[in-house]
């Protein structure tokens, strides 16, 4: 057991815990610095997740009602890949949004615009042997929060992913590409510049099936392992 | 090559009924070795008001401090039914309640064991990272040796050792920051 098993983030990579911008930060954000652990077995091992059984239903959310949910019907595919590029096989990925009118499936959402019926909002898929990850859904629509004075959410797919060990959690959300919402949200301009644009999906007409739905392609990146040292 | 990491968001409030049903709190299933516990965790703000729509996600060694992951080949018993993890939505009070065994000690780098502990990931609106702690339990003998809690200044060790309260329940109050902010770990 190494006690830096895998790398850590550089600055750059993620956003500060303190964004003042996205202002429910400032109540809910440490001031302290995080102590650093070495890498123990509690950091490198982690939940595999491997007993849950997915239903087929669960990577298309445009069949998990009775009906097709309305919107546009996309297509988001990528592969869950560590930071030298290798693949994490059989990584669950669990992703949930709103629907093309801009309304979460939740109680807490209280946004003017219609519920769909036939739409829940959430799936998993688990990455195969080489990564590989797929969903079909509809285009989140974008929708109003309380942040400032009009404010909106780009239309976005939340991304949770656990990775080979506790170290990899992360939770993320994917934009869309040139969304002009973009450059007005605090949320997605939290990470620095030059780290936010991989959070940007990739419109991909490889991806995209005719007469049926466009494609985008979004490659998730967990943390590497460090190089083994000669023993 | 080097790819470059995915930056983190927030989880947001609207992942009820999409994530957080799939999964259990209740991880130790009738016939799971070691000593049954119930551990309700707490949070605040950095005012102390209590966070209802953050998420609690848990992980740890079974009661022979064994996990059950490729990565800890030790010779010991895993047990059937029990893999370590766990996950529940704060509710309007700020709680989470998991009903889990106690784990035992598992090792460290540079030898010796650490003192039981549970691994706590927090998520909510506003904390853009997913934040890591820990849960140790009160009055145990191994605490006075962890090498973990010798990484934290000792005014703040409390921050980090859940209390029983009269039940038997194990209690923790997670602050994201204020005058009792809990030590957070850069795992």
């Amino acid at each position: 057991m190494k006690e830096e098993t895998y790398r850590r983030a550089t600055a750059g990579d993620h956003p500060a815990n303190l964004s003042p911008d996205y202002k429910s930060t400032v109540g809910r954000s440490p001031r302290k610095s995080a102590v650093v652990l070495p890498h123990s077995l509690s950091e490198i091992t982690g939940p595999s997740l491997a007993t849950e059984r997915l239903d087929a239903s669960e990577n298309d959310l445009t069949k998990q009602r009775m009906a097709e949910p309305l919107g546009e019907r996309i297509i988001v595919q990528g592969r869950v890949l560590d930071q030298d590029g290798k693949p994490v096989p059989g990584a669950l990925v669990e992703i949930w949004q709103c629907n093309a009118a801009g309304r979460y499936h939740h109680p807490g959402d209280q946004h003017d615009a219609p519920l769909d019926p036939n739409f829940y909002g959430g799936g998993r898929a688990r990455a195969d042997a080489d990564g590989h990850y797929k969903f079909v859904t509809i285009k989140p629509g974008a929708y109003p929060w309380k942040n400032h004075h009009n404010a909106w959410r780009p239309a976005h797919i939340h991304f949770s992913l656990f990775g080979p060990a506790f170290a990899t959690r992360l939770i993320t959300q994917m934009y869309f590409p040139n969304d002009p919402l973009l450059a007005f949200d605090p949320i997605y301009k939290s990470v620095p510049a030059g780290a936010r644009e991989r959070l940007q999906a990739a419109f991909d007409m490889d991806l995209t099936q005719p007469e049926w739905a466009l494609g985008y392609r979004f490659d998730i990146v967990l943390r590497g392992r460090n190089a083994t040292p000669m023993e | 090559m080097s790819h470059a990491l995915t930056p983190s968001q927030t989880i947001g409030p609207f992942y009820w009924g999409t994530i957080v049903n799939a999964y259990h709190a209740d991880l130790a299933p009738t016939g799971v070795a070691g000593e049954r516990i119930e551990v309700v965790l707490k949070l605040h703000d950095v005012d102390g008001a209590v966070v209802p729509d953050g998420v609690f996600e848990i992980w740890q060694a079974n009661s022979h401090g064994r996990y059950n992951h490729l990565e800890d080949r030790r010779n010991l018993p895993l047990d059937a039914g029990f893999e370590g993890y766990g996950r529940a939505g704060t509710f309007t009070d700020g709680t989470s309640r998991f009903t889990t065994v106690k784990p035992g000690r598992v090792p460290w780098p540079a030898g010796g064991l650490q003192a039981p502990h549970i691994n706590v990931s927090i998520f909510a609106r506003g904390v853009l990272n997913r934040l890591a702690t820990r849960l140790y339990f009160d009055g145990d003998p191994a605490l006075a040796e962890d090498p973990v809690l010798k990484l934290v200044e000792p005014g703040r060790r409390d921050t980090l050792i859940a209390k029983r309260d009269g039940n038997g329940t194990w209690l923790l109050s997670i602050h994201l920051g204020g005058p009792n902010e809990t030590v957070f770990f850069d795992v």
